[in-house]
């Protein structure tokens, strides 16, 4: 049948998605065992599993969507970049934003002990 | 004497290209979607109105397994895909029947979650982190009940007509929706629940 493969279409052999689900695996429990276990401080225990969750991405994004193997022009690919910038902007623009009226709005006494002791200013 | 109008036929793999692209474009604008429910829980995540917080009301095994379980399907559902382009029936039915049996399970967890987390009074209703928390779960679950909808049809429309092109090429556009929705949740047990009991 002249359907079942196209040799220039991207897409992926058993081994992929095998090697795929494994890592995806390997991830997944770790960043469970690193929280459970309660193996850093709480910044650390952040920094952690945010990789390793940003790596996953990486793994699925190449093994099951099997982003980054099309021929050229890598249109799916430029489509992705343009959503991380917009995704990028709403996310630390609202955080920013939120964080900035959060501390404009602080109760005066609440200003003054955060000025003091978390800046480390002393007027 | 009829003259025959010459059309240069536009080859399978091109349109099927073309079709795959255009909803790689929607499951972009879909991410989107989840990144405004995602600003929004971070930016809501501390306002517990004196209600529970993330770390008093999730328990993390229950949602190991919830993940794995996805995980799993997105590996079914893959496989279920490669059998399609082989043109292996059979296969295919079994992997996207397996695959829909895991997204049965998981969406019965998460519902089983929400309707738990509701009998204790912890509703949508309690507090600004419990809004933000079953918009931005709820939503990923009606993606996943629309999913499981779709995967039925064409299982359906397996059985009856047999692999034709236009029915592999539906199975790998679900896969890819399939795979994308995958992605959300690593995101949802990563932000949501590992941060939360942190």
């Amino acid at each position: 049948m002249a359907n079942t493969l196209h040799p220039h279409e991207e897409h992926g052999t058993f081994i992929t998605y095998a090697v795929g689900y494994t890592l995806s695996l390997v991830l997944t429990g770790t960043a469970f065992l690193v929280v459970a276990t309660k193996a850093f401080d709480a910044r650390g225990l952040i920094l952690a599993i945010v990789s390793l969750a940003v790596a996953q991405l990486f793994v699925q994004l190449l093994f099951f969507l099997h982003l980054g193997r099309e021929t050229k022009p890598r249109w799916k690919l430029i489509v992705f970049m343009f959503m991380l910038m917009v995704l990028a902007i709403l996310v630390v623009g609202s955080l920013w934003i939120m964080q900035n009226l959060n501390y404009r709005m602080m109760p005066p006494h609440d200003l003054d002990q955060h000025i003091q002791q978390d800046e480390g200013i002393h007027y | 004497m009829s003259q025959s109008v010459v059309v240069q036929p536009v080859s399978r793999g091109q349109a099927d290209s073309k079709t795959i692209f255009g909803f790689w474009v929607y499951l972009m604008t879909d991410c989107i979607l989840f990144a405004t429910l995602f600003a929004t829980y971070a930016v809501l995540r501390n306002n517990t109105f004196g209600g529970p917080s993330g770390s008093q009301l999730f328990g993390l095994p229950f949602v190991l397994i919830e993940t794995l379980i996805l995980l799993t399907s997105s590996f079914t559902c893959g496989l279920g895909v490669l059998a399609a382009r082989h043109q292996y029936r059979t296969q295919v039915i079994a992997w996207f029947g397996i695959t829909f049996m895991l997204g049965v399970a998981f969406l019965t967890m998460e519902l089983t979650e929400f309707a738990h987390l509701a009998q204790e009074g912890n509703s949508w209703q309690r507090s600004g982190f419990l809004s933000a928390f079953f918009t931005l779960v709820g939503t990923h679950g009606l993606h996943i009940t629309a999913g499981l909808l779709w995967m039925l049809v064409l299982m359906v429309q397996v059985l009856r007509r047999g692999l034709l092109p236009a029915t592999v090429r539906r199975l790998t556009l679900l896969s890819m929706f399939w795979h994308f929705l995958d992605i959300i949740w690593i995101f949802i047990f990563t932000i949501v629940y590992l941060m939360g009991v942190v």
